[in-house]
């Protein structure tokens, strides 16, 4: 990584001359944009590109981890297996707890979304890898889809007795329609906060390492970099560590969340 | 804003300005691309999971937990018969306790026959052999009273002798057994 900035700084340092004497090149974005994996020309909806690789390596990932990990069915798990085990039991009990018993026939759709997640999160933290969850393209479809999907399961589960979610009927009457508009709405915020906060987090993080990465070649161009370039190291390492967890923490915030909306689908009443 | 300025600075007059320029993720021409291979991506690792990958965990972890099952309750029973076998094991130790105290009685008793047995014929041997003594300490006795008459009589006779009188023989007997007596 250091590598490149540096060629990139001296790209700009020629392009750009003297008045770019400090010569860093700030290009936090630029780790999400998205590429052609091969060749040349405009992408279109079936290129593949490095959003695919990434998400091709997800699904090795998990792959690797349940099918594989658990070939051997073993009674005393080998590490793999282990892994697998545990976010199976991680997952159910969230599904079962949250959804209740009747929700734990979406298990599988739930796992889906937590394994993904999770996995490229934890991928995207390679050092030049890309990270789907950080676009919001990805992250919308998640939340909206999952939005839609219980939204229809609400009203095919329990007909027009779905609508008591927004109809508080413990509240004084005159509030009652107050309420309801504010249930509504808040109901149609919940898929855009829920790909929002997802997609958010991981591109916030990540720019934030890829911004004190540029600050770490400074010791190659200044003398003040002696001081700077251990300081960004260390912030590095530092929100690099502080990633890993934001990488499983919204995995597990989006997985309970789509749990609770679940949940509000197949037992609307409050 | 450093960061943005520099940014746009760098990449300013490239072909993809308009992109660098915000964020690629905000870039709408990539999204029927992400989309696409979003999809293919969550419906292939939703048809892993459902098929493969679940059924086979759950199955496992339902066996583990049925081997753990039977496993307890096998060693509940086992436990069961050792605290059974500890039982009888003690009953044992009891009754071969009281057998013991039995025995030891009844040889007690035993020996205190033989000796009780013993010790009375002793006593009867000893009683025996006492009396024997007594009779022939008295005959001894009785012997050395006689023997004592007859030389204290002599002895009379031939002092009177000497002294130059005429020993009357019943006297000298008489006078004698009066001073034994005396």
């Amino acid at each position: 990584m250091t590598d490149v900035a540096t060629e990139e700084v001296v790209e700009g340092a020629a392009e750009h001359g003297a008045e770019h004497g400090a010569g860093l090149a700030f290009h936090p974005l630029d780790q999400f944009k998205i590429t052609r994996l091969f060749g040349e020309g405009p992408i279109e909806w079936y290129t593949p590109t490095n959003a695919t690789l990434w998400m091709a390596l997800a699904v090795v990932a998990i792959v690797v981890i349940f099918v594989f990990g658990s070939k051997g069915r073993a009674l005393i798990p080998s590490r793999l297996q282990s892994i697998g085990e545990m976010a199976y039991g991680f997952v159910y009990k969230m599904v079962e707890d949250v959804a209740g018993h009747d929700g734990a026939k979406f298990f599988p759709l739930i796992m889906t979304l937590f394994v993904f997640i999770l996995s490229a999160n934890m991928l995207g933290l390679i050092p030049g890898s890309f990270t789907p969850t950080s676009h919001i393209a990805v992250t919308a479809i998640l939340g909206f889809g999952f939005f839609i999907f219980v939204t229809l399961l609400g009203f095919a589960k329990n007909g027009a007795h779905f609508l008591g979610l927004f109809w508080m009927s413990d509240a004084p009457l005159i509030l009652r329609p107050i309420i309801a508009v504010i249930e509504v709405i808040s109901y149609f915020v919940r898929p855009v906060s829920h790909s929002i906060r997802l997609a958010g987090n991981i591109m916030a993080g990540h720019a934030v390492m890829k911004v004190f990465a540029a600050f770490a070649p400074m010791i190659l161009i200044s003398a003040i970099g002696v001081v700077v370039t251990p300081v960004s190291v260390l912030a590095i390492t530092a929100i690099y560590a502080l990633e890993v967890l934001v990488a499983f923490i919204q995995a597990y915030v989006f997985t309970i969340l789509a749990c609770v909306y679940l949940k509000d689908a197949l037992h609307p009443g409050h | 804003m450093a960061t943005e300025t520099t940014a746009s600075e760098v990449t300013h007059g490239a072909a993809e300005a308009a992109e660098a320029a915000g964020m690629p993720q905000l870039d709408f021409s990539t999204f029927p691309n992400q989309i696409f291979w979003l999809l293919v991506t969550l419906v292939v690792i939703y048809f892993v999971l459902s098929r493969v990958a679940l059924p086979r965990i759950g199955s496992v972890l339902a066996e583990r937990k049925g081997t753990i099952t039977n496993d307890l309750a096998a060693a509940e029973e086992l436990k069961q018969k050792a605290v059974g076998a500890e039982k009888a094991y003690n009953d044992a130790l009891v009754s071969a306790r009281a057998e013991a105290a039995k025995i030891v009685a009844a040889a007690k008793a035993d020996i205190q026959k033989d000796l009780d047995k013993a010790l009375a014929k002793a006593d009867a041997e000893i009683a025996a052999k006492a009396s024997e003594s007594e009779k022939r300490i008295a005959e001894i006795r009785a012997g050395a009273m006689d023997a004592v008459t007859e030389v204290a009589k002599d002895t009379a006779k031939e002092l009177v002798a000497a002294l130059g009188g005429k020993a009357d023989a019943r006297a000298v007997t008489a006078a004698v057994t009066a001073a034994l007596k005396g």
